[in-house]
């Protein structure tokens, strides 16, 4: 198991007496990506906001590695339309002062594909490079945990399958740790390390085929799906001990020298 | 021209400068109620300032710092509010005018000129009232110019801004109780019935001409000035009360402003 980035346990969360999430645990270590799955209302997001120091919970722990950088994609941006601003200064807001200028934005927008919005006003731009250029604004701080809510909203199915691949790319070069939230289970379960079935509480947890094999996730989402899933696991670089967990196996080191230039 | 109207040109313009692009944030955040609330409580602070023998404007200052203090602090509580932000802004707009009014009836042997204060009393500005207004213009524009770029991204996405550091919660306190000043600022141009126009239609008709959120604010300073210059003008030529000559000028500016991105 790698370092761990952060680590929440027992979190606890209700809204006006409704608890929305009970004993609520997730890990991210470093490199690893790990997708937090459940229906709608599953206390997914909530989880993922508590993690991001968004939302306090009524009981639990938030541990985080000293200094940890976190980039965060929102589910979506609500950006009036009277506000006149592109692509480009929007990016600006997540940077110091005195990185502006160093090409850093241009650098992240290629990195996600999306350098010909660049100077678009933000508005104006589809849904799909919306999404990317949300992921660029993530990645601007060099993050060690990038936080993704629903990353592939609004994208359509060739999109998703492209970004899920962008994501998986940028962890491999980068070695940043990934904390995802996700409703639609294929694409995600072929694009991650370890899953995290909520459901108010935590249902299951492990390797993506493992999780698909559990009862408690058979039940939630239906025999059909939980069978249509494994068909997706085949990559086997790495092994699993009882629980899922990765055990040895392709866990690469980078160095981490990025050119801004 | 005569020497109340360079005055009362120049006491415009002072509020038109700063209102421009804080009535920005107004239009992006969709503030304008909040704004309304803030003129429609006033003319208790104006009520207060007679009954307690203090100058009205420092009374509308007080009244508006604690609407905005009632509301910026309101998010400690989010988790167990029930009622929307809205909902708190209605009952406070009318509860505080309510009392405005109630406190009006108090005075009772106080004279004084409510329409004044109602409509504006532009013309009737002394050198004196010119470096009030130049001295506030000049905080606020500092403090704006301060938290200019922090409430810029808390404005486009708040929980990404908190996730990156930015104490959002102060800087939106910092920002209502600017706006509050502004409003103090303001009564005395266009009255408090008329306050919410200075910040919000200058800022409406800059967004057809701007790209960045500077240029729009910049813009918004001008067509106030504009706003200002073409209003006093109508009332000096037509005779017309002079408050509202100012806002009728920066409906036609906006008007102007819609009709030119069609033919763009």
């Amino acid at each position: 198991m790698s370092e761990a980035l952060i680590e929440a346990t027992g979190i606890d969360v209700s809204f006006s007496g409704r608890q929305v999430l009970k004993a609520g645990e997730a890990r991210v270590g470093v490199g690893e990506i790990v997708t937090l799955i459940g229906p709608n209302g599953a206390g997914k997001t909530t989880m993922a906001r508590v993690m991001l120091g968004l939302l306090k919970p009524d009981r639990g722990d938030v541990k985080r590695r000293a200094d940890l950088r976190i980039g965060y994609m929102p589910q979506r941006l609500n950006i009036d339309p009277a506000l006149p601003i592109s692509v480009k200064r929007f990016l600006s807001l997540g940077l110091s002062r005195s990185d502006m200028g160093h090409g850093l934005r241009h650098a992240v927008l290629k990195e996600t594909g999306v350098d010909h919005v660049a100077d678009s006003p933000i508005q104006r731009i589809s849904g799909g490079e919306m999404q990317r250029v949300l992921l660029a604004r993530a990645l601007l701080r060099n993050p060690d945990l990038l936080v993704l809510d629903e990353p592939v909203q609004g994208v359509d199915l060739g999109g998703q399958a492209e970004l899920y691949a962008l994501i998986r790319g940028i962890r491999d070069q980068r070695g940043c740790g990934v904390l995802m939230v996700s409703h639609d289970l294929h694409m995600v379960m072929a694009a991650t390390d370890h899953v995290i079935c909520l459901n108010r509480h935590v249902c299951c947890a492990g390797h993506p085929e493992t999780v698909s094999r559990h009862p408690e996730f058979v039940a939630l989402f239906g025999e059909a799906v939980a069978a249509e899933l494994s068909i997706y696991q085949h990559d086997h670089d790495h092994e699993h001990d009882v629980h899922g967990n990765v055990i040895s196996g392709h866990r690469h080191h980078h160095d981490h020298e990025h050119d801004h230039g | 021209m005569d020497d109340f109207l360079i005055r009362a040109l120049l006491a415009g313009c002072a509020v038109a400068l700063v209102a421009g692009p804080l009535g920005a944030f107004v239009v992006w955040r969709r503030m304008a109620y909040f704004g309304a609330t803030l003129s429609h409580a006033s003319l208790l602070g104006i009520a207060l300032g007679l009954l307690l023998g203090i100058k009205p404007t420092l009374g509308v200052l007080a009244v508006c710092i604690v609407v905005a203090l009632l509301m910026g602090l309101r998010h400690r509580s989010i988790k167990t509010e029930m009622l929307s932000e809205d909902t708190m802004l209605g009952i406070l707009a009318h509860g505080t005018l309510a009392l405005g009014l109630v406190a009006v009836a108090f005075l009772g042997d106080v004279r004084f000129d409510l329409n004044a204060y109602l409509f504006g009393d532009i013309l009737a500005v002394t050198t004196g009232d010119l470096y009030g207004l130049y001295l506030g213009g000049v905080v606020v524009a500092t403090i704006l110019a301060f938290i200019w770029r922090p409430l810029l991204s808390a404005t486009v996405d708040e929980e990404l801004a908190i996730v990156e550091g930015i104490p959002v919660h102060i800087h939106r306190l910092v920002y209502m109780l600017v706006l509050a000043g502004v409003v103090a600022l303001a009564m005395k141009v266009v009255g408090i019935l008329l306050v919410t126009s200075l910040l919000i239609i200058p800022a409406a008709a800059a967004r057809q001409l701007s790209t960045t959120p500077e240029q729009m604010g910049a813009l918004a300073a001008l067509c106030g000035c504009l706003s200002i210059a073409g209003g006093l003008w109508g009332s000096a030529t037509y005779d017309t009360p002079s408050g509202p000559s100012i806002v009728v000028a920066s409906l036609v500016l906006f008007v102007a402003s819609r009709l030119f991105r069609r033919s763009v």
